[in-house]
């Protein structure tokens, strides 16, 4: 066991937890933050996508011991009030059917959009290609991602 | 005008306290993802109003209903409370949803499975609606002394035009109960016995877009889902199960095991003891387990590493390259009595004047819902708590109350979200695991399967095998079909389905293969394999007949309709609304134009009738669908931007699974555990379009979450072969070849 300090959602959270520890499981086990999902354990299906400062990460293989002093921003505090662009476009376009998956598709879209505000139709498929969809929401989720780099502007 | 018995307890205007009712929910879900104006905060109901178990109004026009049925992502948390709401004629903007506890007192059919949530309960949440605004109007008749027939509703509220009185539905609720004894029903106003229900053209919510309820709580990140439970002294569990069909627990060393840090206790299970009065819901569970038990998953998870179990072999173990045998002897053996013949196949076939037979195979799939099987318990002495995903609440409590030996008002089952369901969580195997560890532990658990378990647990989608044979006579008419299928521990045939009835020899046979590996009920069960295969063969049959594919099709639902073959009550289909979406997707498709590579599909199933074109190009030998044109008769549709997205959702889970999915097994071990090796449609591989169309008939509601993915995967492999030149006979497509049966 170790102590850890970290920066989420803009507030430091203490944390004691083994270092081997994978950020999925301090999130929602230690910290209750359980909208970064478990699908899958071994970086396959991006349920539990986070960002570590601008980057989409897997957090099921982010060691807590790893993190440091960077920022990691989960679902939960992507925006105040849930009202970030990609965020309304997912509610405009109704993308979700089951929404396990959503909050994972949600973070890596946002962190795309930012490296990348006007892509095109190839680009959103690569960048949405690691997050798995078992419900088939894909042709939805390209619309909300089109919508929300279109609201960005 | 239709009438319909109320079937409601004759009880009415309960109050409920703010904080029990729909109170706790404004705090929750309805405005938990955006901030509260000071208005809103100022008009928090007070009282809430309970009319029926299936709606509560509040003091200030709220109202509250309850979803009976569990959400597995088909939507029907928003589509039920919309019906309700219709015909008690509020405001969609003054709803909350809440989701129903299991209560067989109030509710019927509280279960996920078939498509048919809609369908079974259509009459009865119109009823539950109608009955409240009936005894709303009773209530403002009274209060205002006027009679009934003259006050009319809209929008949540009551008028009398000719008094110009009017009141909202909550400030009427209101004054019935104070009227009378404050904490009681008041006397004269009691549920009627019938009530009218609206007509088509006076809904004002059903067949409107209406976003998915939950859809704020989703985007932010609430716990919405099983595995997001986690209560006071709760401690986490997970098993260890067999790692290959076919072995059983002999012992275990769990010494290091439990000395890792967190780990309160380690120990083998009996799930279902042999007294066990069990369910079909609880199918391929396993009876013996080791259960890991510790403060964390990722504790557990690492113990589990540590841990050292073995396993007996009582019998020999299959593997599934011996099912592809095995189903291949099954097809050619003879079976005792055909599933259905009409005339007489074997002599029309003989005397065609042209023959055509075909083979096709499909093999095991995983249901791999995005969220694990997981579920909290909470067995103590005199109750037992449980709650998370399940599609089937009621069969799993009767298995509990046997199991734990409790009688079943003492069995609390409340249902979460849940993270998918595909027909995976209709088997509640894993409530009763969670349910006995927590009884063995003497604490609150939440069981939590891995990636692997779950993948590796079996309850797949069987593997099958299917023989077609037609023969044209020397008008390329279809004179003889033959349709003879065989699965493993399932038998495949629809015997009563198209093209029964527009043949005049027919002959339908089935079989099935006990086998060790456990199988059940997956997104269309049986349909998402053979309509598919059917499909395919018709477009040969077709090919070989000179004739267009759609037109084709149409001849013969022609025949069915005019001069029916056999018994035309024995078709479990109508004819005519098959006819009728193959011709809107003809229409919507601009079939016969343009120069893609192109297929056609339609099935009946779930008593919804798909019609669909699909376009593609290949890569390889892999197909990329560009644009899917589909025709759906599902009756009245409730909402349709739910709705396309179930019908978008089904064709892009069809094309996939025909595409790319498998599991096989050597020696009775899963060779595919998690999505590094099990191969799932991804975003890159999904159709850039797909166009939904609805058949508008006024016919009561019908299936949804599951008809559109049959057909698809005909539609794809019909126009794989206008692409390539070849047909495919074999799933996954993308391997091209035979992987089992």
């Amino acid at each position: 066991m170790a102590s850890f300090n970290l920066k989420i959602n803009g507030t430091t959270l203490e944390v004691e937890a083994d270092p081997s520890t994978p950020m999925l499981w301090v999130l929602r086990d230690h910290l209750k933050l359980v909208g970064t999902k478990f699908g899958c354990g071994i970086a396959q299906c991006g349920a539990c996508t986070v960002h570590l400062e601008d980057n989409a990460v897997r957090s099921c293989q982010l060691p807590v011991s790893a993190v440091g002093d960077q920022k990691i921003t989960t679902i939960e505090g992507l925006s105040e009030n849930g009202d970030h662009p990609v965020q309304k476009a997912w509610l405009e376009v109704d993308v979700p059917q089951c929404g396990y998956c959503q909050a994972g598709q949600i973070m890596t879209a946002s962190a795309f959009l930012k490296n990348n505000p006007n892509p095109t139709d190839e680009e959103i498929s690569t960048a949405m290609n690691g997050n798995i969809c078992r419900c088939g929401t894909y042709t939805r989720i390209k619309k909300a991602v089109k919508l929300a780099a279109a609201d960005s502007k | 005008m239709t009438l319909v018995k109320t079937k409601i307890g004759r009880r009415s205007f309960i109050r409920t306290s703010a904080l029990a009712g729909g109170g706790m929910m404004v705090g929750f879900s309805w405005l938990a993802s955006c901030k509260m104006t000071p208005e809103q905060v100022n008009n928090l109901p007070k009282e809430w109003f309970d009319i029926n178990g299936f709606l509560k109004i509040a003091d200030n026009g709220l109202v509250t209903i309850m979803s009976p049925n569990p959400e597995i992502g088909q939507n029907v948390k928003t589509a039920m409370p919309m019906i309700v709401a219709d015909e008690l004629d509020v405001d969609w903007k003054d709803v909350i949803v809440e989701q129903a506890p299991l209560n067989l007192d109030v509710f019927q059919r509280q279960l996920a499975g078939g498509s048919q949530s809609i369908r079974h309960g259509w009459e009865g949440l119109r009823m539950a609606g109608a009955t409240a605004r009936k005894m709303l109007k009773q209530a403002a008749a009274k209060a205002w002394e006027v009679p009934e027939a003259e006050i009319s509703t809209a929008m949540g509220r009551l008028e009398h035009k000719a008094s110009g009185k009017s009141a909202g539905y909550g400030e009427m609720a209101s004054a019935a109960v104070q009227e009378e004894k404050p904490d009681e029903a008041p006397e004269s106003i009691e549920a009627p016995e019938e009530v009218e229900l609206k007509s088509i053209d006076q809904f004002t919510i059903i067949g409107t877009d209406r976003k998915n309820v939950d859809g704020p709580n989703i985007i932010t990140g609430k716990p919405l889902f099983g595995i997001d439970i986690y209560e006071e002294g709760m401690l986490t569990a997970m098993i260890v199960h067999p790692p290959a069909f076919g072995l059983t627990y002999k012992s275990m060393n769990a010494d290091e095991a439990k000395g890792m840090p967190g780990i309160k206790d380690i120990f083998h299970v009996t799930v279902y003891p042999e007294d066990a009065e069990k369910q079909w819901s609880d199918g391929g569970g396993i009876p013996e387990l080791v259960a890991i038990v510790g403060e964390s998953t990722w504790q557990c998870m690492q113990a589990k590493k540590a841990l050292q179990v073995e396993w007996d072999t009582p019998e020999a173990l299959e593997s599934t390259k011996s099912y592809g045998d095995d189903l291949s002897k099954l097809l050619e053996a003879p079976v005792e009595k055909p599933a259905r013949a009409d005339g007489d196949f074997k002599k029309a076939f003989a005397g065609a004047s042209k023959t055509i037979e075909r083979t096709y195979t499909a093999p095991f799939l995983a249901h791999n819902t995005m969220e694990p099987m997981n579920f909290y318990a909470n067995v103590t002495a005199d109750k037992a708590v449980l709650k998370g995903p399940i599609q089937t609440p009621e069969f799993l409590e009767k298995t509990l109350a046997s199991v734990l030996k409790m009688p079943l008002e003492k069995i609390d089952i409340d249902m979460t979200r849940m993270g998918g369901g595909f027909g995976r969580r209709l088997y509640g195997h894993f409530g009763v695991e969670a349910a006995v560890i927590s009884q063995k532990v003497g604490a609150p658990i939440k069981l939590v399967y891995s990636r692997e378990d779950d993948m590796t647990q079996g309850t797949y989608r069987p593997a099958y095998k299917v023989n077609f044979k037609a023969g044209l006579d020397a008008n390329n008419q279809l004179i003889a079909w033959y349709v003879k299928g065989v699965g493993t521990n399932d038998d495949l045939i629809f015997e009563n389905r198209f093209p029964a009835g527009a043949v005049d020899n027919y002959l339908a046979e089935k079989n099935s293969l006990n086998t060790k590996i456990t199988t059940g009920a997956w997104r269309a069960p049986r349909s998402n394999f053979i309509a598919g295969a059917e499909q395919s063969f018709m477009d040969e049959v077709a090919e070989l007949a000179g004739k267009d594919p759609i037109e084709f099709r149409l001849e013969l639902f022609e025949r069915a309709t005019s001069n029916p073959v056999g018994d035309p009550e024995k078709n479990d289909y109508d004819p005519q609304r098959y006819a009728g979406v193959l011709k809107l997707v003809k229409e919507k498709s601009n079939w016969g134009n343009g120069d893609k590579a192109r297929g056609v599909s339609a099935y009946y199933c779930h008593n919804s009738y798909v019609a669909q074109v699909l376009d593609l190009n290949m890569n390889g030998n892999q197909p990329q669908v560009d644009e899917v044109w589909c025709a759906v008769d599902c009756g009245i549709v409730i909402n349709p931007i739910s709705a396309k997205n179930q019908i978008e959702g089904g064709i892009i889970d069809g094309i996939g699974h025909a595409t790319f999915s498998q599991m096989t097994f050597e020696n009775g071990a899963p060779q595919q555990q998690n999505f590094n090796d099990y191969r799932l449609i991804r975003h890159s591989e999904a159709p850039k379009a797909i166009h939904s169309y609805f058949i508008d008939n006024g016919i009561d509601p019908t299936g949804l979450g599951e008809p559109s993915l049959p057909p698809i995967v005909a539609a794809l492999a019909n126009a794989m072969y206008k692409a390539t030149g070849k047909r495919v006979y074999n799933q996954p497509y993308i391997l091209e070849k035979e992987v089992v049966g």
